[in-house]
């Protein structure tokens, strides 16, 4: 993933490598941010830095102070905010007893240049700013100290704050607040968005991010509780259509004073650098931030870098989406048009791309929507690509919008450095997990754990045995290796098994990423603990030849017996039809993920026989004695070397997007079919028991008391084991809805693939024409 | 199983693999071919000028062994051993369809009744792509024979061209099996020790290297072509299969889901059918080209076999001339055979200059026209493959 692509993505980016289970929107624009991501952590820093060089300006200074901050905060990813701006950050936590952590952060920020002070005091903060100020009056000079407490605090002090004493967790408050309310804020949501565009003018700064916020969380209530979230989706697309109208209107003045003026004092000043380092901080965690966040912050990051807390993280997310060309975009800016001019631009391609990116890759269903909201958004956001506040609100809206069917939280992980520790037989590999995270419920936002492959095996135990029950899809884990594993202890540094961990470190990185992406998964204490806990208890029974694994291996084959044998002579003919149903479904879907696997197969050894004829094809190039011919043959060894490449890639993508997707699909229908023997076993039972009553009853028996007693417990069994299967129902039907759309994801994101694919292909076969063209011509 | 090729394809596949220019004497083609049990009877069609025939155009009922046998009497007539006899065409070979067909019939219970169709429809193209294959081939030994000046006048040949009856060439026995294979061992013991001599003619040695060279080049790019063809034809199996339980499920889908699936089963029905083509294709133009040239080069291998064969048995007589000078004894029979031996050697090396050089040309000719070719049509497949997918995803869109 550390392709230093810049972003200038083809139409349909590394998808492949990202499952398409990871999120609605296809792993394309995950994988984007990853990209950024990693640039910013790895050479991009380098790249501003060099774009300045080109283009020398007043600014130029500036950026380059920033570049050590940067990097130190890149070196050490703020697992601890060691730094005293990134101190400012942790106030999730810090919440807590906020007057000492303000404190903190005032002492620190004083050293932070007055400028954004004086810039952010010259806004007139909106009244949360001001309740804010009021709250930690201390850092009336440091505004700055709101980056994150904005974001944190003044949603918990607008509307949770006396609540708000769980305050490790305020956003979780914040959600379960938004949960309760969350009919109110369905309908409000319009209003308050409205409000917010009117406001706007007026510079209301601090309003939106909660207004924001609020609004993501009951979408995604929403979303994913109502299948047909249409209800959602009015409001919103009312407000996109609203902000389309204003947006432009109203931002040809704020971008000016607002994101021209002051950010340019404060760009050029010292601020600058923790503005920066600020910045891509939070780009990084940005990596974790799905698209809710994405666009608006990186609209809104323009006009925000001056006016207070929370923008300047979304700066960040400006970074993070504009990469490497918004930045020296907005440092190099002298002027007010020409910086207006220079995002403007940028930005316009960039946000074309990605709507473009979006329409093609989006289901059908938000299709029709994204036309509507997309392609006016896009220009819009060109037009005030200084960003404005309304305009990121527009844009957050149509962000969400977009989503709205997708699992909205804001966490990455990465799983990088595979290290072989011990020797021998026992030596195992670990890998460094690092998560990213806007989400309250963690301690950290960025953080690492050291975790070997047992680890993940072992939290794919637990979570099945919790919630495989239940009806969810818990996402399987790469399956054991004996054989690729122990050429790894015992072989050196031979480049398959080296080819073998990196593709493990991949799997489990979709793994992870999966398991995260799941709303109820995500909430479990287990999976927390397994990202964050630095020391983790050795998984037991993951091994393949274990006694553990051999009772597994039992299990599994008295599962497979029993599936055999579940005989569902159900009366009912709509269970009989449902049975039926499930049963041919089920038979498909295996059927198709054997099929699809057998193309998997079948595709790599057609790369493999591709690869060994272009070799061959070389030989026989070299060999030729006829120049021409010779060098026809060695471009036709080239071509298919090419399309080896292509084959693989195809076979890749085959296996990670499709066979994996029909996987989790049987697993979603083998859940259905448990639920509903249990119930049916204990229905017999119960018939069972009855029965016996009966006769005990004839025969007139003095324990048939106890009987009863027992017939009753069976009842309530029998009760609740068909609520259970109700329960798994109800969630296999919504799994199956976020699965519907997920097929056509991945159906449009394999169609794309494919295409870009035989688009290759055929500039090969162009290619191949081209040479024949002139090898005849040579013979002529 | 019986089956012909219409004239219109045959027009299209003539002499894919080589190059020939006509002479417009003695034309020659396969118009028509029967397959019967294991025996495939060909249609050889003749249409000629030329005086040495009795009409001027004529058509015989052959078969593969009366291929071979013209092969073989052409191989042995020692006048030719200075040329490079067109390679025999290999023997038909429709075990592997049938054997496909076979096991299709077996695994029928495993699959709708769409699937099966679609599979044998396809077993049945690929049965007929070998067919016509196995024309083709036959066709172009014939052509070959026929443009070659000194090979044409052959009255074998003739004969095999203008005999209306069945030539009911007598089937090797197993003796003279035996015998074939004995004689092809001595011959590759004797090439090993004939590679020691020292070559005089830099124009041969630098030759036999070469060829050498390419034809264990080409032998393992054909093997590794037939491998990625056969890849491709797996591949395009895959969707067939992949297809038709699409459309099952589709079938049994009632939800909204129902139309994508129908749609993505509806364009696994077409990409399989590029595949396919893809598939056959490359499998005209390329795979067969290759093994076309790796039989040729082996021809042509045979040839400096001969001359080289020659050469020694020059060497021989000069030692026994010396001998016989030495004892004085029988020195002018020596010498006969001496001069014999030089001649034969001298034609040979003639001949075989000759030979080869054209050769040589033949080979880019046609290596250049069936590149060409291959790389159109799979520019037209991967077209197609576009228009698709590209298609498919509008369907899907506007869904």
């Amino acid at each position: 993933m550390a392709t230093s692509s810049e972003r200038s993505p083809p139409p349909f980016p590394d998808s492949e490598d990202h499952d398409v289970l990871d999120s609605e929107e296809v792993g394309g624009r995950d994988s984007d941010e990853d990209d950024v991501g990693d640039e910013l952590f790895t050479s991009a820093v380098n790249s501003p830095l060099t774009e300045h060089g080109s283009t020398p300006s007043p600014a130029s200074q500036p950026s380059d102070v920033s570049m050590k901050p940067l990097r130190d905060i890149l070196d050490d990813p703020l697992i601890e905010p060691l730094s005293s701006q990134t101190e400012n950050k942790p106030t999730t936590e810090d919440a807590s007893e906020p007057s000492d952590d303000f404190g903190n952060l005032t002492s620190n920020i004083t050293d932070s240049p007055g400028d954004t002070a004086a810039d952010a005091t010259e806004i007139p903060l909106d009244k949360h700013a001001d309740d804010f100020v009021d709250i930690f009056g201390v850092e009336a000079e440091a505004p700055r100290g709101k980056v994150v407490v904005a974001d944190v605090t003044i949603e918990t002090a607008a509307h949770k704050r006396e609540a708000a004493n769980d305050v490790t967790d305020p956003p979780g408050d914040r959600k379960t607040g938004s949960n309760d309310e969350e009919q109110e804020v369905k309908e409000t949501s319009t209003d308050s968005i409205i409000d917010l565009s009117d406001d706007l003018p007026a510079s209301d700064s601090q309003q939106p991010p909660p207004a924001r916020d609020r609004f993501i969380d009951p979408l995604v209530n929403l979303l994913s509780d109502s299948p047909a979230a249409s209800d959602a989706k009015i409001p919103s697309r009312a407000t996109v259509d609203l902000f389309k109208d204003e947006g432009s209107d109203l931002f040809a003045d704020p971008r000016q004073h607002k994101s021209a003026h002051q950010p340019q004092k404060s760009l050029l000043d010292e601020p600058d650098e923790d503005l920066f380092c600020e910045s891509l901080w939070a780009a990084s965690k940005k990596l974790v931030s799905k698209e809710p966040r994405g666009k608006p912050d990186a609209t809104k990051a323009a006009s925000n870098v001056s006016n207070t807390g929370g923008p300047l993280q979304e700066a960040a997310d400006l970074f993070s989406q504009e990469a490497v060309t918004a930045v020296p975009g907005i440092k190099n800016a002298s002027t007010v048009n020409s910086k207006t001019n220079g995002v403007h631009s940028e930005e316009e391609k960039e946000i074309f791309a990605e709507a473009t990116v979006e329409l093609s890759l989006d289901s059908p269903r938000d299709e029709r929507r994204n036309d509507v909201s997309a392609r006016p958004s896009a220009s819009a956001s060109a037009l005030s690509a200084a960003a404005s506040l309304a305009k990121s609100q527009s844009a957050s809206l149509e962000e969400l919008d977009e989503e709205e069917q997708e699992d909205k939280f804001e966490i990455s992980i990465s799983v990088k450095d595979p290290e072989k520790i011990g020797d021998g037989m026992n030596a195992y590999m670990a890998y460094k997990v690092t998560t990213q995270t806007q989400l309250a419920m963690f301690r950290y936002k960025t953080f690492t754990a050291r975790r070997r492959f047992s680890d993940f095996l072992g939290l794919y135990e637990k979570l099945s045995e919790k919630h495989g029950p239940n009806g969810f899809i818990v996402p399987p884990p790469p399956e054991k290796s004996i054989l690729g594993m122990t050429k790894v202890k015992v072989g050196k540094e031979d480049s398959s098994s080296a080819d073998f961990v990196a593709r493990r470190r991949a799997a489990l990185e979709r793994y992870l990423q999966r398991v995260v992406n799941h709303p109820s998964l995500l909430q479990d204490p287990d999976v927390r603990e397994f990202l964050e806990r630095e020391e983790l208890p050795r998984a037991v029974g993951t091994q393949a030849l274990s006694g553990a694994g051999f009772l597994k291996m039992i299990n599994k084959a008295t599962d497979a017996v029993s599936k055999m044998t579940i005989k569902m002579n159900e009366s009912d003919v709509w269970f009989e039809e449902k049975l039926q149903e499930v049963e041919s479904a089920d038979q498909q879907f295996r059927k198709l993920h054997t099929l699809v696997e057998s193309l998997v197969v079948h595709r790599k050894e057609l790369s493999l026989n591709t690869a060994s004829f272009a070799k061959s094809t070389a030989m026989l190039g070299s060999a030729e004695d006829n120049t021409a011919l010779s060098r026809a043959l060695s471009q036709l060894a080239e071509v298919e070397d090419k399309m080896e490449q292509l084959h693989q890639e195809q076979a890749a993508n085959d296996t990670f997007s499709f066979a994996e997707l029909i996987a989790d699909y049987v697993r979603v229908v083998d859940h259905r079919m448990k639920a509903w023997q249990r119930w049916q076993d204990t229905q017999a039972a119960l018939q069972k028991k009855k029965e016996t009553e009966a006769k005990l009853l004839w025969a007139n028996k003095p324990d048939k008391l106890q009987l009863a007693k027992e017939i009753a417990e069976w009842e309530v069994k029998v009760t609740q084991y068909e609520r259970d299967f109700d329960k798994v129902s109800a969630t296999v039907r919504k799994e199956v809805n976020r699965f519907d759309v997920r097929t056509l994801l991945f159906m449009h994101s394999r169609a794309q693939m494919k295409m870009t694919l035989m688009t290759d292909l055929y500039l090969l076969c162009d290619a191949t024409e081209r040479k024949g063209q002139e090898l005849q011509k040579r013979d002529n | 199983m019986t089956s012909s090729i219409d004239e219109s394809n045959k027009e299209k596949m003539r002499s894919v693999s080589v190059d020939l220019n006509h002479d417009a004497s003695l034309l020659i083609d396969i118009p028509d071919a029967l397959c019967e049990r294991d025996k495939v009877k060909f249609t050889v069609h003749t249409k000629t000028t030329l005086s040495s025939f009795q009409k001027p155009d004529f058509s015989v009922p052959r078969q593969h062994e009366d291929f071979i046998w013209l092969h073989d009497t052409l191989v042995e007539t020692e006048d030719y051993a200075g040329l490079i006899i067109p390679p025999a065409p290999p023997k038909p070979d429709f075990e592997s369809p049938r054997e496909k067909m076979h096991k299709l019939g077996e695994g029928e219970a495993t699959m709708t009744k769409e699937e099966y169709t679609k599979m044998k429809q396809e077993l049945e193209a690929e049965y007929l792509a070998v067919f016509k294959k196995t024309v083709q081939v036959h066709e172009v030994f014939l052509q070959r024979l026929s443009s070659h000046p000194f090979l044409s006048k052959d009255r074998n040949f003739q004969i095999f061209l203008e005999y209306d009856q069945d030539l009911t060439v007598r089937r090797k026995n197993a003796k003279e099996m035996f015998g074939g294979f004995f004689k092809n061992m001595v011959k590759s013991a004797d090439e090993v020790l004939i590679s020691g001599i020292k070559e005089v003619d830099d124009f041969f040695e630098q030759e036999k290297t070469f060829l050498l060279d390419y034809y264990s080049k080409i032998k393992d790019s054909t093997a590794k072509a037939e491998k990625m063809t056969r890849s491709h034809k797996n591949i395009a199996d895959d969707y067939i299969h992949i297809s038709a339980t699409l459309s099952t499920l589709s079938a049994d889908d009632t939800t909204a889901n129902k139309k994508h699936l129908e749609k993505l089963a509806d364009l696994f029905e077409k990409l399989r059918k590029v595949e396919g083509r893809v598939a056959s294709d490359q499998e005209l133009k390329l795979t067969e080209l290759l093994r076309y040239y790796m039989r040729d080069i082996q021809a042509a291998k045979d040839l400096l076999y001969r001359r080289a064969r020659a050469l020694v048995d020059y060497e021989n007589s000069n030692k026994a001339l010396d001998k016989a000078r030495l004892k004085s004894k029988d020195i002018p029979q020596a010498e006969q055979h001496q001069q014999q031996c030089l001649q034969k050697f001298d034609k040979l090396s003639d001949s075989g200059k000759k030979e080869l050089t054209s050769f040589k040309g033949r080979r880019v000719v046609a290596f250049r026209k069936n590149l060409i070719e291959m790389a159109e049509l799979e520019i037209k497949h991967a077209k197609n493959n576009v228009t698709l997918l590209q298609g498919c995803i509008d369907l899907l869109k506007s869904i």
